[in-house]
């Protein structure tokens, strides 16, 4: 019986504000939706204002500033030294390119906490192929003059079939640039990784090679850079508890004013997402149908329903259910008891065939063209 | 691992701690981050400002809240935030 479960409710802490789907750079694993090229109206500099002080009220009290690439944002400043006056705690969320050294102090001025800048790989070739740019030595540069102006400085390394190889070199690069947190965020599959999966998804052996020597460099650097390390879900038994939990702690705003319960959430069919160009932040997070439709236990299925962990993990990712279900409302297939578990197995066995073939499917990089093109595919 | 005796404590220039109004309490803020404070954690870190160690902070604890033998609990805070990477050690002479 359900009785004494009670899921969890609280007001937003974390607000992440997807300011624009605009970047110089084509990362074939970008977790924006495949289709962005269709939502390019961006909400406005005091809609956005508002918003920020709509949800610093709830509670919300830090802020993501990503996108695409925030830096394409000419009101960049603008919104930072709003977000400081009224106590938010800023992130940067940023591919580094275009940055320069007036632009980091500008933002330390406005109130900017700090600056995640992103590498794809720790050596120039095969970072600016997977950036779809050449970036390389701007990004490493832009990494050591965010340390030069007292900012935290995090390093953002996406973690794939094409990178695991070097992730000795990843760990070395960020010593060298002296970063005081590193996060390898093993890829998600959702957005332009689903489509890329095939050449994307490591195999069991190089996932379990690359996590031990993140552990030897996590003892070794304890207490000097601190590493996160972004487990891949398809080689666990049991999902993520996705946000934290559906409508508990996060509140996305896409570039366009659609407000998300987690950044992938637009693909969910019927969710009818609010946007806040309509509606109030308050009432979006108390009273809109997509923020409450999985604030519960009464939408599982078996197995989840009758399992005790349930309250641990929620029944996992909605989005990733969907993707690889068709059905929203089925256990996430990472979970070992998912009737649809054979899904993951059959991804990480494509995975594998297409490791060991000589010549793979190409990319497909994320740029407005392509996006264009699989919206009329 | 044993504090310093004469250490002083001072607040880490990579972590921001605030009254935040709506969850009625101290949190620390940090890259992509939080903590929620509890009151005596709070208090205790208040006064890593850098000019006092443990027998500075202890005592100035013990006259505020009028009691006594807060010592123990206040190194093992101390120690903690340390290991957080919330404050930093200055070491005097």
């Amino acid at each position: 019986m359900a009785g004494s479960e009670q899921y969890p409710s609280g007001n937003p802490r974390w607000l992440l504000a997807e300011l624009t789907y605009s970047c110089p750079l084509q990362c074939p694993y970008c977790a924006n939706p495949i289709d962005y090229a269709r939502h390019s109206e961006e909400l406005d500099t005091e809609t956005w204002k508002r918003v920020f002080s709509e949800a610093r009220e709830m509670g919300a009290v830090q802020l993501g500033l990503s996108g695409g690439e925030p830096l394409a944002r000419k009101d960049l400043s603008e919104l930072v030294r709003h977000a400081h006056g009224l106590g938010y705690y800023s992130n940067l969320i940023t591919s580094g390119y275009g940055m320069d050294e007036a632009r980091i102090v500008e933002l330390k001025e406005t109130g900017l906490d700090h600056i995640q800048v992103s590498i794809q790989a720790p050596e120039k070739t095969l970072n600016n192929y997977l950036a779809g740019t050449n970036s390389y030595e701007h990004k490493k540069e832009v990494a050591r003059l965010v340390k030069k102006h007292g900012y935290p400085m995090v390093l953002c390394v996406v973690i794939h079939r094409q990178n695991i190889a070097l992730m000795r070199d990843i760990l070395e690069m960020a010593i060298e640039l002296e970063a005081d947190y590193l996060e390898l965020a093993n890829t998600q599959y959702y957005g332009w990784a689903h489509l890329n999966r095939d050449q994307l998804l490591p195999t069991r052996e190089q996932f379990e090679e690359a996590e031990a020597i993140a552990n030897v460099y996590k003892e070794k650097l304890k207490g000097k850079m601190k590493i996160y390390y972004v487990v891949p879900d398809f080689y666990e038994d049991r999902p993520k508890a996705c946000m934290n939990g559906w409508g508990t702690t996060f509140l996305t705003i896409a570039p366009d004013g659609l407000a998300l319960p987690c950044h992938e959430a637009r693909m969910l069919p019927g969710l009818n997402c609010p946007n806040v160009r309509e509606m109030s932040v308050r009432d979006i997070w108390l009273h809109s149908a997509a923020f409450n439709k999985f604030r519960s236990f009464d939408w599982m299925q078996e197995p989840c329903r009758s399992c005790p962990e349930k309250v641990k993990d929620y029944g996992g990712c909605r989005c990733q259910a969907y993707l690889l279900t068709g059905d929203m409302k089925a256990t996430d297939p990472a979970c070992s008891l998912s009737p649809h578990r054979q899904r993951i197995l059959e991804a990480v066995e494509n995975a594998y065939s297409a490791a060991s073939q000589a010549q793979s499917r190409p990319l497909v990089f994320r740029n407005p063209r392509n996006s264009r093109a699989l919206i009329e595919h | 691992m044993a504090l310093e005796p004469n250490s002083r404590y001072a607040f880490s220039p990579l972590h921001r701690m605030q009254w935040e109004e709506a969850q009625q309490r101290y949190v620390i803020l940090y890259p992509e981050g939080l903590v929620e404070l509890n009151t005596p954690a709070a208090e205790i870190l208040k006064l890593c400002d850098g000019s006092r160690d443990l027998d500075a902070i202890t005592e100035e604890l013990e006259r505020k809240f009028e009691t006594t033998g807060l010592k123990d609990d206040i190194s093992e805070m101390l120690q903690a935030a340390l290991d957080n990477g919330w404050i930093r050690t200055i070491s005097v002479g």
